[in-house]
């Protein structure tokens, strides 16, 4: 697990690596040159250009060798910094980007923009998990209804349709053609007011409905190919035959049985989700993660890259951990 | 998972409504994609990021066939270049040419534009008028070329907001008295006496003039600007979304494909031999697999497609690095099942090679199971693509769906209503991703016994 989670941060600074040099030693030069354009006295003092330049010149050097940048960034010093300090969770400060409040430390940048996301997708998932609970387990226990064919032809046909791509039709009916819902996701008063969390709630009603819409089907198809499956275990068949009501039987006893690959996929998905957050988000102008991390890719700001990569990645591993204790909590076969 | 011969797995196919569906969608997709590379020339496409040659397009334009379901015809825009040329020679040399048009649309034209290359020596004179419905004929603008020794190439636009053309205009109306100074030249041209449209054929002359030497003409184009053009309309930059469209067919379907085949190949001799080696190989590799699952793939996706290359065949293999875990860990259980069928420990025991075991008797028994995750995983790569895409790392050389999309999105097509912009894209995305979905779930039902009911 920690060398998933090593190799991914690994793989993450060698891409980005080189690009962060050349930023850097950019970001050197022009804070040695905007020093002395703000003190006209160090330039005065040489009497030729060349001395002046060649004074600049060493600046510059001085500067990125106190920084280690004179190594490149594949050196093992530089790569062995940069994961400890990531390690305790020291992401640095951003190049370009800044919080809402205005402080620029990724840390910061982060843990406000993390809440948001979770708010949204969870929020998401949890309606859809529902639905699609109950959706499939009707559907199931009617195999060949009308109801389970609509399913399953819903999960299929919605299931082809990129997420983002019906975010855009719903913004132009529901916030153009319409005007019942913001088009930006974003709310336009500052979060330091106190009407914030509703106006936060209102602006995130057009992605949480499009997210649903799209996202119900496949979960409902998904739950009533296991409930097919364990309604017909002889116990069920069984409780039939001693009279049990079949409402109770579908929910309480198949529903149960069902449970433990359900849940694996819910946590699966939950996590999922964020890292598909990226072009929800940047359609719906969502102030969360996924577009902090496009915002982030599109000016290369890459403290924040990494630190976003690396909190996406821990809370995959996470949830990957949470669905494996979960399935043996459910089915403790799998317990060795 | 068993072995089903094909012979079976057609004969099954054939009986599955939602298969045949999907193959017929698929074949229209494959066919469209044939028309349209023949018919729509690969430099038009290839045009497409350029500016300057979508200049005699209108600007987001409504798709033509509105006309049949509105009351209001919305005028069309109408790019003539095929006019009716008449040659005289005599003492003075005359070249016409004839642009004739219907116009029996409810608006007037938002402007027209009369482009012409020419090749000649010594003087000429060029005459521009039109003749009406009602068989008026008005002298637009008279005008003569530049004065050449030698042959020399011209090359001028005249323009309906052009003053030449104004005062003409001013002059005729005015003996009618019907002059209106608030209306623009096209506006007079194309209107009656009350000021409406009057509707009927045009018939523009243009017509050159010149003394004992003679012009050719090289390029004659009369482009009276409308609201309404082409099958689809056309977006902010002036473009065709025709074309687009037709072209991301193609494109997508090889995106498509080339990932899922490629992943699933890859994932399924990996698992196979990670499965068939056993113990030491078999955890490495089965750990290696776990360390690319845990990768988050749509950052790493857009963070390869920035820093390295965001060229469309780099992008194909690096969807397929994402694209083999899944396949690789069901083959290596399926492919733990069939090691312990007798043939292959015979042929162990023969002596026969690994590759030759893993290659001859248990991948061929993995491939029903291997078309359909192909089918299966085809529809993902298309939104993934379009979804990189969409975001802004398209490959700028081929214009996929998801650009037409992303450009969509940053013109703020939704906001401004423009949904022709937006609609068919994402319709296409769809139905090329349903039809794998249905052919994959045919497929499925069919080698996974399990899931009929």
């Amino acid at each position: 697990m920690f060398a998933v989670l090593m190799i991914t941060l690994l793989l993450t600074i060698a891409l980005v690596g080189s690009n962060m040099d050349i930023i850097l030693k950019q970001g050197v030069v022009y804070q040695v040159r905007a020093e002395i354009t703000e003190n006209p006295a160090i330039a005065e003092s040489f009497a030729t250009v060349e001395e002046f330049e060649q004074f600049i010149q060493t600046q510059i050097d001085e500067r990125i060798k106190t920084l280690g940048l004179d190594n490149p960034w594949y050196s093992p010093q530089r790569i062995g910094l940069t994961m400890y300090k990531i390690l305790i969770l020291d992401f640095g400060n951003a190049t370009f980007l800044t919080s809402d409040s205005g402080s620029s430390n990724v840390g910061d940048i982060l843990l406000e923009k993390i809440p948001r996301t979770v708010l949204l997708f969870t929020t998401a998932t949890i309606i859809i998990s529902i639905i699609g609970i109950f959706l499939g387990a009707l559907a199931g226990s009617k195999v060949g209804s009308v109801i389970d064919r609509i399913t399953s032809t819903f999960a299929v046909v919605s299931s082809s349709f990129p997420v983002w791509w019906i975010g855009m039709l719903m913004i132009f009916l529901f916030a153009f053609t319409y005007h019942i819902f913001p088009a930006r996701a974003t709310p336009s008063i500052l979060p330091t007011e106190p009407e914030y969390i509703f106006a936060l709630l209102y602006h995130m009603a057009l992605p949480l409905i499009t997210i649903v819409m799209i996202g119900f089907g496949a979960w409902a198809y998904l739950v009533r190919n296991f409930m097919v499956g364990t309604l017909q275990e002889d116990f069920i068949i069984a409780k039939k035959a001693i009279g049990i009501s079949k409402k109770k039987i579908i929910y309480k006893h198949a529903l149960k049985n069902a449970a433990p690959p359900i849940v694996t996929i819910l946590a699966l998905s939950l996590s999922g989700s964020l890292g598909g957050a990226i072009i929800t988000e940047a359609v719906f102008d969502w102030p969360g993660m996924g577009r902090l991390y496009f915002e982030a890719i599109s000016v290369m700001d890459l403290p924040i890259i990494i630190g976003a990569t690396y909190v996406l990645t821990v809370l995959f591993l996470i949830s990957i951990l949470v669905a494996d204790v979960l399935y043996g909590y459910f089915d403790p076969r799998v317990k060795t | 998972m068993s072995s089903i011969s094909a012979p079976e797995i057609r004969k099954e196919f054939i009986k599955s409504k939602v298969g045949l569906v999907g193959i017929g969608i698929l074949s229209c997709l494959i066919i469209l994609s044939a028309v349209s590379a023949i018919t729509i020339p690969i430099d038009t496409f290839k045009q497409w990021n350029n500016p300057g040659s979508w200049i005699s397009y209108p600007k987001t334009s409504v798709p033509v066939w509105i006309n049949y379901f509105v009351s209001e015809k919305i005028p069309e825009h109408l790019i003539l270049d095929n006019p009716v040329t008449i040659t005289k020679d005599d003492t003075i040399s005359l070249t016409s040419n004839q642009f004739g048009m219907q116009y029996y649309y409810d608006d007037f034209p938002s402007d027209f534009i009369y482009e012409f290359n020419v090749e000649y020596s010594g003087s000429h004179l060029l005459q521009i008028s039109v003749i009406r419905p009602d068989q008026s004929e008005i002298l637009l603008l008279s005008k003569t070329l530049p004065y050449s020794d030698t042959t020399v190439m011209h090359n001028e636009r005249i323009f309906s907001t052009d003053n030449n053309i104004k005062k003409n205009i001013q002059i005729y109306f005015s003996e009618m008295e019907l002059y209106n100074k608030n209306m623009s030249s096209e506006d007079m041209i194309f209107a009656n006496i009350d000021g409406k449209v009057l509707k009927g054929d045009y018939l523009f002359l243009v017509n050159i003039y010149g003394a004992n030497e003679k012009v050719s003409v090289i390029d004659s184009k009369l482009i009276v600007g409308g609201k309404a053009y082409g099958m689809m309309g056309t977006d902010e930059l002036r473009r065709d979304l025709i074309v687009g469209l037709l072209w991301g067919t193609p494109l997508a379907l090889f995106i498509g494909i080339a990932v899922a085949v490629g992943s699933v190949i890859s994932g399924l001799i990996y698992g196979v031999y990670s499965g068939f080696k056993g113990k030491k190989t078999d955890e490495v590799m089965m750990r290696f697999n776990d360390v690319i699952y845990a990768l988050p793939a749509l950052p790493f996706l857009i963070i390869l497609a920035v820093t390295i290359s965001n060229s469309i065949f780099l992008l194909v293999g690096f969807l397929m690095i994402f694209g083999w875990v899944g396949i690789a860990k069901v083959s290596r259980s399926m492919a733990l099942q069939i090691k312990t069928r007798q043939y292959v420990e015979a042929s162990q025991m023969m002596g026969q090679k690994n590759s030759k075991i893993v290659f001859k008797h248990m991948i061929p028994q993995l491939l029903p199971y291997a078309f359909a995750s192909i089918a299966i995983s085809v529809p993902a790569a298309i939104t993934t693509e379009a979804g990189l895409s969409f975001l802004g790392l398209g490959d700028p050389t081929f214009p996929t769906w998801g650009q037409i999309l992303h450009d969509a999105n940053t013109y703020g097509a939704a906001a401004r209503g423009l949904w022709w912009w937006i609609a068919p894209p994402g319709i296409m995305i769809a139905i090329t991703g349903l039809a794998f979905v249905f052919i994959g779930n045919a497929l499925d039902a069919i080698v996974n016994p399990k899931l009929k009911k």
